[in-house]
């Protein structure tokens, strides 16, 4: 007889809590037509980023592939001339390869970037039919550069750029 | 069939017996024998008067691939036996080969509803390891969101062990107060569950301007939404029925078989970590450790329920403790400079560069570090060679020996009150075979 009479009076609590959401908005969104804000440090898809005269940031360090924890990065380095420049600096990266499937998005190769070049931003997730194309080569990862400046290599006077640009604004008090 | 492939295999090691190539044949056996089987299972099994049932290692109650070999009377449990391995990922081998910094990504992938309480017990045993002191607002952040994380955990299995009993409804409640806390996530590290967040020496950056806002939605919402789980579930007869009585372990044998948490707290046995060894801070608040009576199903789901208020007073008492400073160590050796310092500084930038290849080298010596996670003692027993990487790194997973008692707990029960058993343990697979 206890239960049916804990049935009787308990219950009913429980279905009006139920009922009472029936007044709530709901808490979902229709993805992918709505998608919901971000934060401002999401770790999305790698980009190499660029600066304001279209050089590129990267400097060929390997800095981000010693300190990748997947071992997703792979990074071959060349020499700059002031006819062929990509960079400012003494060197560039050749190639600059990023393996999707093994990245773990955790953020350390844009942390031990000495430049900035490397940032998780982009909220466009890679996908893929194949596992060649989840490598992301170099011109699927450079950012195209601002508009009307010249894309890399850029023919530069001589002394302009013998030595790597530091590091502005300062990533790790950017919010 | 086994026994002969054994045999097979053992006079193909006698012929080729050079030393590297003799296997221990118990090892490279891939099933049980039938010895094995008797000493496991009731003589009745042999005789087919019982039935032996394998439940899982797919199947939706076992939270993961967890596989169980039953002995079943009819509907009644005779024998449990807890077969895992389905999900070992090697992380603590693969922890051996990564320097300190590299392997706390590794570390959010075991217990992966509660990466921030990992996180901090590999990150802890570093420090304790080197000596390294953390700044106090990184030690106040550090509880902060080890209790976020702890709400979080428990979240996630207040809704599946609903589910699984079947309250529907209390599932989808659980998931949206998650959301909550997994922004927060999101705002402080980027990612709403691999967090990497906590790293040897404070924390990755300070957390973000909304940070007191996204925590203080989440301590006025609450209240009324953990009222809102009481009033479904608390008084609710059905969910008695099925939980009040079932699954119990007396404290003696809780102990005897190393279980931890809310486990351990809901058969009365006072034991918590952030009391008995306080880490980070937790001296300096005030809470209680709710105690269960019985040790049953019911008892480790009020002490989780009740475990919501206790963190939500924690994180109230941070909040309010917590002064502007910086959050991580200024000791160059071991964490990385600010970044706009190494455009300035020689000695930055080769700090920087070394932290980030080599990594910082950790002394000879062992340590155990534990903090109490979401479902219980989660200890990181680290030992250093003087290099930059562990010798040996060994995870004491709360839900691997959380696990062990399940024989225990279940015997004589019905097979759906196993479902509950399991669910009440609040087991990750991640978790229990790392």
């Amino acid at each position: 007889m206890g239960l049916i009479k804990d049935v009787l009076t308990k219950l009913p609590t429980g279905f009006a809590t139920v009922l009472k959401t029936l007044k709530d908005k709901p808490v979902t969104v229709q993805y992918p037509e709505e998608t919901r804000p971000m934060s401002a440090r999401f770790r999305g898809r790698h980009h190499l980023k660029r600066y304001d005269d279209g050089l590129e940031r990267c400097i060929g360090c390997s800095l981000c592939a010693a300190a990748c924890p997947a071992d997703a990065i792979y990074v071959e380095a060349a020499e700059n001339t002031n006819e062929e420049r990509y960079s400012p600096g003494e060197r560039y990266s050749k190639t600059y390869e990023i393996n999707m499937l093994r990245c773990i998005f955790c953020g350390y190769c844009e942390d031990a970037c000495p430049t900035n070049a490397i940032v998780l931003e982009s909220l466009e997730f890679p996908t893929g039919y194949t596992r060649e194309s989840m490598i992301y080569k170099k011109d699927m990862l450079l950012e195209s550069p601002p508009i009307s400046v010249a894309a890399t290599p850029q023919r530069t006077p001589p002394g302009k750029y013998d030595r790597p640009i530091l590091p502005y604004p300062p990533i790790d008090t950017a919010e | 069939m086994v026994n002969e492939t054994t045999k097979i295999s053992e006079q193909a090691l006698i012929v080729e017996n050079s030393p590297q190539n003799v296997v221990n044949t118990e090892d490279v056996q891939l099933d049980i024998t039938m010895e094995q089987l008797k000493k496991l299972v009731s003589p009745r099994a042999l005789t087919g008067e019982t039935m032996l049932l394998n439940m899982g290692p797919q199947h939706p109650s076992t939270h993961g691939v967890l596989r169980l070999l039953l002995e079943l009377d009819g509907e009644t449990v005779i024998n449990c036996i807890p077969d895992i391995g389905f999900l070992h990922t090697g992380i603590e081998k693969t922890a051996e080969s990564k320097n300190f910094l590299k392997a706390i990504p590794l570390t959010d992938r075991t217990d992966y509803l509660a990466p921030m309480s990992n996180n901090l017990a590999f990150c802890g045993a570093v420090e304790k390891l080197v000596g390294i002191d953390v700044p106090q607002r990184a030690q106040y952040l550090r509880v902060i969101l080890m209790e976020l994380t702890r709400m979080n955990s428990h979240l996630v299995w207040l809704g599946t062990h609903a589910l699984d009993i079947g309250a529907m409804s209390v599932f989808l409640y659980c998931m949206r107060e998650r959301e909550m806390i997994l922004d927060v996530y999101e705002a402080v590290s980027g990612a709403r569950m691999m967090s990497s967040f906590i790293r040897p020496g404070g924390l990755w950056r300070d957390v973000p301007a909304n940070f007191g806002s996204l925590v203080q939605k989440i301590l006025d919402v609450f209240p009324r939404r953990v009222g809102e789980y009481d009033k479904l579930l608390k008084d609710n007869p059905m969910w008695k029925e099925r939980t009040v009585g079932v699954g119990k372990i007396s404290a003696e044998d809780a102990i005897a078989w190393g279980m931890t948490g809310p486990c351990l707290r809901g058969s009365g046995v006072n034991y918590d970590v952030r009391k008995a060894a306080p880490y980070s801070s937790y001296d300096h608040f005030e809470f209680s450790v709710p105690l269960g009576t019985n040790g049953d199903v019911y008892d480790r789901y009020r002490c989780r329920l009740d475990e919501f208020e206790q963190s939500m007073s924690i994180i109230r008492q941070a909040m309010k403790k917590l002064t502007p400073g910086p959050v991580m160590t200024d000791d160059r050796k071991v964490a990385p400079p600010p970044k706009h310092e190494i455009a300035y500084s020689m000695e930055s930038l080769i700090h920087h560069f070394k932290l980030w290849t080599e990594g910082f080298r950790a002394p000879e010596g062992e340590v155990y570090f534990a903090v109490e996670s979401g479902k219980g003692e989660y200890g990181v027993l680290l030992s250093g060679d003087g290099s930059p990487k562990p010798r040996r790194v060994h995870m004491r997973a709360p839900s691997f020996n959380n696990l062990q008692p399940l024989g225990v707990m279940s015997q004589g029960c019905l097979l759906a009150d196993l479902v509950a058993i399991i669910g009440s343990v609040d087991i990750v697979l991640g978790d229990v075979d790392r």
